[in-house]
This record gives C-alpha cells, sequence and structure tokens, in this order.
C-alpha cells in the first residue's frame, strides 16, 4: 500500500501529517515505511532521527566521449533534445547537468565515439528509526535541476508488503507526480487561505489526471464554512482530519516535537484517517 | 520606481515552503511600486491573489514534447521499450506511452522498425501579464501534467525583462518557488540579489542551509529575512549565528500576527491591514534593499 501525502502549497504541513500517519501506523502494529520524496527539502528525518544503516549515490549515465574517434559530424548534438551536447569545429561540449541520460547520443553516434559514465545527483539513505519504523530518504545534490530521478530511485526501495507513506514536495509539477504517480490514495494537506486553497485546486487537477484517489486533510482549519470546506464539497473531496490552527501546534512543529508523542489523542485521529484512505484505495476511489 | 537605471532583478526564495515568500514579496511591491512583478512560482502562482492584476494578456506556451506511438503501425516488438530508460513503453499490445513517464528525449522513434512513433508538443502552460496597483505583473500557471516548469519560469523570466524595457521599470522582483530544484534555478540564475524569507522551525534551519548553498553555487548574492520570528526565539538566533558564520546579512527579523493571516483571508496585499510591528520590519526590509540592489528604490513618503 502507498499513501502519497501532497499539497500544492507549501508549508501547508505534509511533513507534519506523513511523520505523524505514519508514527502511528507503526506503532499500532503495521509494518510502515516513511519515504520522504521532497528531495528537495527532506525534512523528516528531523522528526524521526532515524538511524542510516545504508547510504547509496544516485547516478544518471552521462555522455562521455572519444575525441580520438569523434569527429564533429553533430549527429549527437543534433539529437539531443535536452540542449546537452554542443558540437564545434575542434571539439564535443557537454553541459552535464542538462543531460537526462536517455542514452540516445551514443545510439546515434556513427563513429561509436561515445560510452557512457556514471554521474552523480543525489542520494539515497536507509534506516531505521529508535522504535523500528523504516525510513527511506532521497536528497538531491545542490545545484542539480532533476528532482524526478532521486524521486523514483527512493522509491523503488519501497516493499509491497508494508504501507509506505511517500512525503511529497511542494508544487504540482514533475517532482511532484512522479511521486505521487502510482500511490493508491493521496492525501492533500491544504489550508484554509486563498493561498492554500488556490493551489489544493491545482493538486486535485494533478491527482485527477493521474487517476489516483485522493482524501482532503485541512491544517491550520478555522471553525466555520470556509471556502476550504465549500470547494470541498462541491469537488465531492471527503476532509478525513481537521487540525485546528493553533500558535502551540506551530511551537512543537518548529521544535520537532511530534503530535502523537504530546497527545495519544492524535494516534486514533491518525488511525481514522488511515481506515479511510485504506477503504477508499481498497475501492479504487469509487466508494466515497 | 522609475527611472533609466539598467534593470535589475531581486528573487525571492525559501527553500522551505510556507515561509512566507509571496507575502513578503506583495509587501514589497507596496512599498516599491511601480515596480515590474513576476510569479515564478508556476506550480503554485499566488501573488495574482493579493494584487488583483487586470490581465489583459494570456498566451500558451508548449515547453516540452512527448513520444505517441502509432497503434495501427506498431507491430509489439519491444525494440522501444528495450531502450526507454524512463519505463514509459507500456507492456500492451499495440505499445502505449505513459505520458508521466515519457521526457520526450526520442530515443523510442529512433529504434522503432515500423516508423510508429512520432512526437508532439504538449499543452505547457498559460502565461498571462497585467496591471496591478503596483505596477505591471507577468505569472504563469503551469498546465496539468506538465513537467517543464524550469522552461516555463525562464519564460515568464523573460517576459518581465520584456516589460521592465518597455516600461522603463528597472527592477523586477521574482516571486520563486520553495525547492532548490529545476523551477528554483530557473528563477534564481542571472538574479542580481536573492532574498531568502525563512522562518525559525527545525525544518526552517535545514532549509536555508541548502538554499544558501544553491544561490552559492550559482554566484547569487544573498539577504535573509527572518519571518515568524518569534514562534522560536531560540531558534531565530540560531539562523541569525549561521547567516553571521557565512558573512549573509539578515535584512529584517518579522514578528508572528494573526492579521498577517487574517489580510490572506481577505486576499490584501500586507500594507496597511497588518499592525506596526509587522509593517516597520517590511519597511526596514525594503529600505536595505537600496544598498545591497545598489540603486535607489524607495519614492518619497515610503
Amino acid at each position: 500500500m502507498v499513501i502519497s501525502v501532497a499539497a500544492g502549497k507549501g508549508g501547508t504541513g505534509k511533513t507534519l501529517i506523513a511523520v505523524n500517519l505514519a508514527l502511528s501506523l507503526h506503532r499500532s502494529g503495521i509494518q510502515t515505511t516513511l519515504v520522504d520524496c521532497d528531495v528537495e527539502e527532506p525534512n523528516a528525518h528531523l522528526f524521526l532521527k532515524p538511524e542510516i544503516s545504508r547510504r547509496e549515490k544516485v547516478t544518471v549515465p552521462i555522455p562521455k566521449i572519444d575525441l580520438d574517434r569523434c569527429e564533429r559530424c553533430g549527429e549527437c548534438s543534433s539529437f539531443c533534445p535536452f540542449g546537452a551536447l554542443a558540437t564545434t569545429p575542434t571539439s564535443l561540449l557537454i553541459f552535464e547537468e542538462l543531460c537526462h541520460g536517455c542514452g540516445g547520443c551514443a545510439l546515434v553516434c556513427p563513429r561509436d565515439a561515445i560510452s557512457e559514465e556514471e554521474r552523480v545527483l543525489g542520494m539515497l539513505e536507509e534506516g531505521n528509526t529508535g522504535e523500528g519504523m523504516g525510513v527511506i530518504r532521497g536528497i538531491l545534490d545542490i545545484g542539480e535541476p532533476k528532482a524526478s530521478i532521486v524521486i523514483s530511485a527512493a522509491k523503488e526501495r519501497m516493499r509491497s508488503d508494508e504501507v509506505n507513506v511517500v512525503d511529497c514536495g511542494p508544487g504540482t509539477g514533475c517532482a511532484v507526480m512522479t511521486a505521487v504517480h502510482g500511490s493508491h490514495l493521496c492525501v492533500m494537506v491544504t489550508e484554509p487561505t486563498p493561498f492554500g486553497l488556490h493551489d489544493l485546486q491545482m493538486a486535485v487537477e494533478m491527482t485527477e489526471t493521474l487517476g489516483v484517489p485522493s482524501l482532503v486533510v485541512l491544517n491550520k482549519d478555522v471553525p466555520g464554512d470556509t471556502l476550504a470546506r465549500k470547494f470541498c464539497e462541491k469537488r465531492g473531496l471527503e476532509i478525513a482530519l481537521s487540525i485546528p490552527f493553533s500558535r502551540d501546534i506551530a511551537r512543537l512543529n518548529a521544535r520537532g516535537v511530534n503530535l502523537v508523542d504530546v497527545d495519544k489523542e492524535w494516534m486514533d485521529k491518525f488511525l481514522s484517517l488511515y481506515q479511510r484512505a485504506e477503504e477508499i484505495a481498497r475501492c479504487g476511489g469509487e466508494v466515497r | 520606481m522609475r527611472g533609466r537605471g539598467k534593470m535589475k532583478q531581486l528573487v525571492v526564495i525559501s527553500g522551505k515552503g510556507g515561509t512566507g515568500k509571496t507575502t513578503v514579496a506583495a509587501a514589497l511591491a507596496q512599498l516599491i511600486a511601480p515596480i515590474v512583478l513576476a510569479d515564478c512560482d508556476v506550480e503554485a502562482p499566488n501573488l495574482h491573489l493579493l494584487l488583483h492584476p487586470e490581465i489583459d494578456k494570456t498566451f500558451s506556451i508548449k515547453v516540452s514534447r512527448k513520444a505517441h506511438i502509432d497503434a495501427r503501425l506498431c507491430d509489439g516488438c519491444d525494440a522501444c521499450m528495450k531502450r526507454c530508460r524512463f519505463g514509459a513503453i507500456m507492456d500492451s499490445v499495440p505499445r502505449k506511452i505513459d505520458e508521466f513517464k515519457c521526457e520526450g528525449c526520442g530515443v523510442c522513434g529512433l529504434v522503432c522498425s515500423r516508423g510508429a512513433i512520432s512526437f508532439f508538443e504538449s499543452e505547457g502552460a498559460e502565461v498571462y501579464a497585467g496591471i496591478t496597483s503596483y505596477g505591471p505583473l507577468v505569472g504563469a500557471r503551469l498546465a496539468v501534467g506538465e513537467e517543464a516548469s524550469g522552461k516555463v519560469v525562464t519564460r515568464v523570466r523573460a517576459e518581465a525583462q520584456l516589460i521592465s524595457l518597455n516600461t522603463g521599470l528597472p527592477l523586477i522582483l521574482v516571486d520563486g518557488s520553495p525547492g532548490t530544484g529545476c523551477p528554483v534555478i530557473a528563477s534564481l540564475s542571472g538574479a542580481d540579489l536573492a532574498l531568502v524569507v525563512t522562518e525559525p522551525s527545525l525544518s526552517g534551519l535545514h532549509d536555508l542551509e541548502r538554499i544558501l548553498r544553491v544561490a552559492e553555487h550559482f554566484s547569487v548574492r544573498t539577504i535573509v529575512c527572518v519571518n515568524k520570528c518569534d514562534i522560536f526565539p531560540e531558534m531565530s538566533r540560531k539562523i541569525k549565528e549561521r547567516c553571521r558564520q557565512e558573512g549573509i546579512e539578515v535584512v529584517a527579523e518579522i514578528p508572528f500576527s494573526t492579521q498577517v493571516v487574517e489580510s490572506l483571508h481577505q486576499v490584501k496585499p500586507p500594507l496597511g491591514a497588518v499592525p506596526d510591528e509587522v509593517e516597520i520590519p517590511l519597511k526596514t526590509l525594503a529600505k536595505s534593499l537600496e544598498k545591497h540592489m545598489e540603486m535607489e528604490i524607495l519614492s518619497g513618503g515610503n
């Protein structure tokens, strides 16, 4: 089972929800791994303090040119749709950050002058928390644009016999889509500000396009018939959990303290969130 | 601010999301007006919600391509599947493309012996431009399922530069996106100054350290503003200490105020709706930009 936690807007509390959901499941005896796919700013470890038992580099294959064989014919650079190669009269230049690692340049080279070498663009960490919950973390190297490759690598480590809670980054673009793609359910975390609502709308369009059923968590929630509630009602989105707007919760969160460690009541709330997630995922999102 | 100076670009970024980039950007727009505004958080653009532009121009741009397999020509061989490194060819007969995974590299087209694969430009984004009370605003909304947010950001910035040239407004304020990846790099590269809006939390500090290194990597000068500085005073001190060690100036500290949240609910830009203890550091911030951008920024009255 894979549950992704996404938002659209940043700072709505994705990591808060993902971490507390995962801890609640683990503590109730369900094998759980938190998969931190916010690889540009992975933060879940600040709240879980896992002991890392395995580190591995994430790499992408990039072309390596044999300049003795290369005749600067330009076949490779005119093929590369990412602009990662440029042919000059005397040389062939590689712009490594732009290379997606598709291998096309090596295929089109008539002189067999292109081989490949691995370039590191991130890191995978795997480990366990003190209480034995699994943690997988993808980290994108500084200055690297392509988060998706690290996200995919982290997701490949998920085990199908566990519940995997995937903490996604903010936004609705390719990094987030890679993180949400293939999950059984997406928990969308929003806040009842107009910003939160606007970005929730974009996130809903994204999950619908991906065909992933979703549930909503309202964080920093305020009483009354807010626009966020109205929107959820109109779109048939179930609000499975509401966390009130509270300076105290903000203070705890800023210090890395988890809700479920402060008040046991939260664990029940997160478990009922999971129950709804499981019911919806099992029915493929059809039954609400 | 109006003048004939050289065009300069200030980008507001944060690393962590939700620290208050857009709120700070809106306040700066109010203080510096008239100014060119570029909302480069194309995956979750919000600046228009506070500044209410009257949109007078929209156009769509196509920035990425996808493969398409002609079912009539495909004989179900697995040449494309074997070569695709993105897992974008589905195991069906005839083969189909998983558009979310397809990067448009063209390798499948290269190896298909039946000529069944063609490429098309996908939707991209809708770019919009308009006028706010504080100056022209340009932004974009990424189409659902679109990948190339970095390219869209680059396009928005180019559009903002054109507006700057045409209007003689030399300063462009770029509202960036959270993170450190593709869209952030596209917002940051070539900017004259990065203003990092951070917040005093464990995540805030962690992400601040990463984004400072990104700015350094791309050789963009950086200043920092600590928002909601009183939610965790000890962490605020830590952040300031860290910045001091790195030789980065903390130009303003803004306290948390429920009235800021309230002004967001009312979709109003902050100044005029928030208390003095918030307004004063925002003005200090705007003032400090004069020194850091090396240009006259504030007109009289502010």
